[in-house]
């Protein structure tokens, strides 16, 4: 099949898959893997800027991803007046010592040479500035965390729409990246891996562990939307009409229609990503960031800035993964600290975008969207072969019991073997980066 | 005088001893690591999981010899099963070289597609723990609990404060202790020990001199899966076995492992005890302690915790990004490769 064909093919197989799925289940099944799929398809455009573009091994994906989903929280809820009264002053006087103490530390390490002088007035700067922070933090959060603690206890947010957090959550995304990228960035490839895989680990135990900022485990539920609730549509009679006129009924109907709302949404904003990032690839930029990740060292002697053009698509790569972050929790509704582990937040996004194809942005799109699918799907698959396999021993068996009740787990199986056959027989991915241009 | 003795006491019982338990199983786990990276040049990502499978089986022939009432009273039982344990693990990795990794070796692949493998084959690993085993909290301890009680060591010295150490803590460091010696002992004085020592220093020079790639990486496998099971049991009878904190170990064992310098076994070590001694130290509440050695009036208010432990998980990272800038390449001068 010529090269031209492959893709458009390709996603028609996963069109008929999730088709399949809507017909077999139920569309509102295939829908909502239809809307995380797209999400999914962002996440890994993201991901595929940093590592299939500039060969950056970002292994703190989750990170990114949790940080767009506070966004989520600190742009839509209500602002909790009582506790900014409360610790707002504190909060900000802390974080005044924080930005003081750091800017000081910047000033000294570019006046003092290197030495052991340096290091000790560094080290001496930074205890102080904790502890100093620490004496107007603690009071603070305390008191915050003291109202009404059941309903709220934290600072609340800005109470704008909660579609303006796409944006909010790239930009908080970015923002972190850049501090990251500062840090993280000079780092040989296996180490800059480690490195981030902690810093992602260090995020989501800040979001869990401070309250005040966005409740940690005790989340926060019933988030804003950016579409209609079911209920208001099955009480408007425009919509009861539609639904009459279809032949379907209305609690059914409103729940396809509201998914089908954010699907449009959210392939809105995937179709935008996807042709930025092609226009991206497809410029100089593009091809110096291919150049850059082939042979550095030639890069660099052609007069290119490695290290800031790392930074630029570190920090770029990150407000995509924090735009689906976002998303992510819209839909949810939600906002779960505990919900973000590595394996679903990092390396399943890693492995959407190698056996998609890195250095391919349809490679990742669909790559995103079959792992997805595959990780969805492979839970009721797995179910069906158990129960077909034990279909001889009667219904109390401990072993049947057993492999029913462990067919979840079949999908990390699945998951695994998946990356390492392709990474085996098709090492560039199912839509291999195209060369030469 | 009796102030200063409880005020150690106190900070032996919730600090050092705990710290140094813990730095022991981390050191186990490093040593792992190290050698993987010292001989196949990549980060194991699988490692953790590795550790999880062999705790499973250790675990599973622990409630088979419970079943038959086979004991080693008053020593947990898990130590008899841990031979098990450590067959399978090794069984794993051979098998997982001899699939996965043996391919990209022979076409030498750069180190980070062998990195990104780890990963599938932590996946898969993953799924196959908790298919046979589920992913609830299971105790693998029996036998006794204490060496010394809290109660019998003040009765004892007299003193306010008790010292308490769990019969699992006394095993992991006399356990630890004797992996190590083994370990050092094999990599110094046996041929087949310098040989990986060889290989890990210049590969090329090495060729030359005729030592065997295949079985070098053989060696690595099966002393790694070795440790990596004695690491999970050992954890285990000292905790517990659920495979998702087994995966989260993977990060304090690649801190420890770059922290000493990665690809040095003493470094290893080393980095295991201070990754684990820090966590517990910088998130032990001193209040107790400074009111036995400052006068009454200079009595802290607050509880003197630097951090609270929530973020145990994150102090070990704190420590990694420090190393990686200031002495990237640890403390004893690891590999560098670029």
């Amino acid at each position: 099949m010529t090269p031209k064909l492959r893709t458009p093919t390709l996603f028609a197989v996963m069109a008929l898959l999730l088709a399949a799925v809507g017909v077999g289940q139920s569309w509102v099944v295939s829908l909502s893997i239809l809307n995380l799929c797209l999400i999914s398809a962002i996440m890994a455009l993201g991901l595929n800027m940093q590592w299939g573009y500039a060969g950056l091994l970002n292994v703190g994906v989750m990170g990114f991803a949790a940080l767009g989903g506070l966004a989520g929280v600190l742009v839509s809820e209500a602002p909790v007046g009582e506790a900014w009264a409360a610790g707002g002053d504190g909060l900000g006087f802390a974080l005044l010592i924080v930005v003081g103490v750091a800017l000081l530390i910047v000033l000294l390490r570019r006046f003092l040479r290197k030495g052991p002088l340096r290091t000790a007035a560094t080290a001496l700067l930074l205890v102080a500035g904790f502890f100093l922070a620490r004496k107007f933090f603690d009071p603070a959060v305390e008191s915050i965390e003291r109202i009404d603690s059941t309903t709220t206890g934290y600072l609340g947010g800005a109470g704008l729409p909660i579609i303006l957090s796409w944006a909010v959550g790239g930009l908080l995304a970015a923002g972190a990246a850049w501090l990251i990228g500062k840090v993280a960035l000079g780092l040989r490839t296996d180490y800059f891996a480690i490195a981030t895989l902690g810093i992602a680990e260090i995020v989501i135990t800040v979001i869990k562990n401070e309250d005040w900022l966005g409740r940690g485990v005790k989340n926060v539920t019933g988030l804003d939307r950016p579409v209609p609730y079911e209920i208001d549509l099955q009480a408007s009679p425009w919509f009861l009409d539609l639904v009459q006129w279809l032949g379907t009924d209305a609690i059914a109907g409103s729940s396809i229609f509201v998914k089908l709302c954010y699907a449009v949404l959210f392939a809105l904003v995937l179709i935008a990503v996807v042709w930025l990032a092609e226009r991206a690839l497809n410029s100089p930029w593009g091809r110096m960031m291919r150049a850059i990740r082939d042979n550095e060292d030639a890069a660099a002697a052609m007069g290119k800035d490695v290290t800031r053009r790392h930074m630029q698509i570190f920090v770029l790569g990150a407000a995509v993964m924090g735009i689906a972050g976002a998303m992510l929790t819209t839909l949810d509704g939600q906002f779960t600290p505990g919900s973000y582990q590595p394996l679903r937040f990092t390396f399943l996004v890693w492995v959407m975008v190698i056996v998609g194809g890195s250095g391919n942005n349809w490679g990742a799109v669909l790559g995103g969207f079959l792992i997805w699918f595959l990780w969805v799907e492979a839970e009721p698959a797995a179910f069906w072969l158990m129960d077909a396999i034990t279909a001889g021993l009667p219904e109390d068996n401990t072993l049947r019991a057993h492999l029913l009740d462990s067919a979840a787990y079949m999908r990390l199986i699945v998951i695994g073997l998946i990356l390492l056959v392709v990474m085996r027989f098709s090492p560039r991915g199912i839509i291999p980066e195209r060369r030469g241009r | 005088m009796t102030d200063v003795a409880n005020a150690i006491v106190l900070l032996t019982n919730f600090v050092i001893v705990p710290g140094v338990a813990y730095g022991s199983q981390l050191a186990l786990g490093a040593l792992g690591v190290t050698l993987v990276f010292g001989i196949l040049r990549f980060a194991n990502f699988a490692h953790g999981d590795v550790m999880a499978f062999g705790t499973m089986v250790a675990l599973l022939t622990t409630w088979w010899f419970q079943g038959m009432g086979v004991g080693i009273a008053p020593l947990p039982t898990a130590l008899i099963a841990l031979p098990f344990g450590i067959v399978a693990a090794v069984a794993f990795n051979l098998s997982a070289d001899r699939v996965v990794f043996r391919f990209y070796r022979r076409r030498k692949s750069p180190p980070v597609i062998l990195l990104i493998a780890s990963v599938g084959v932590m996946f898969a690993l993953q799924g196959i723990v908790r298919f046979i085993i589920g992913p609830d909290d299971r105790r693998l301890a029996d036998g006794a609990r204490f060496i010394i009680k809290a109660s019998e060591f003040k009765a004892a010295t007299g003193l306010k404060e008790g010292l308490a150490i769990k019969l699992s803590q006394g095993l992991t460091v006399v356990v630890t202790a004797i992996a190590v010696t083994a370990l050092f002992w094999f990599l110094h004085r046996t041929r087949a020990g310098k040989a990986m020592r060889a290989y890990s220093d210049n590969e090329d020079l090495a060729l030359l001199s005729g030592v065997s790639p295949d079985r070098v990486v053989l060696y690595a496998w099966l002393i790694a899966g070795t440790l990596a099971a004695v690491a999970g049991t050992m954890y285990g009878i000292d905790k517990s076995f659920k495979p998702f904190t087994y995966f989260q170990l993977l990060l304090p064992i690649f801190a420890s492992a770059i922290l000493g310098g990665i690809g040095h076994p003493i470094g290893a070590v080393v980095g295991g005890f201070i990754v684990a001694l820090s966590e517990t130290a910088v998130t032990y509440a001193y209040k107790k302690f400074l009111r036995y050695l400052l006068p009454e009036s200079w009595e802290p208010s607050g509880l003197m915790q630097l951090l609270s432990t929530d973020y145990k998980l994150a102090i070990s990272f704190v420590i990694l990004v420090v190393v990686l800038l200031v002495r990237p390449t640890g403390i004893f001068r690891g590999r560098v490769l670029s």
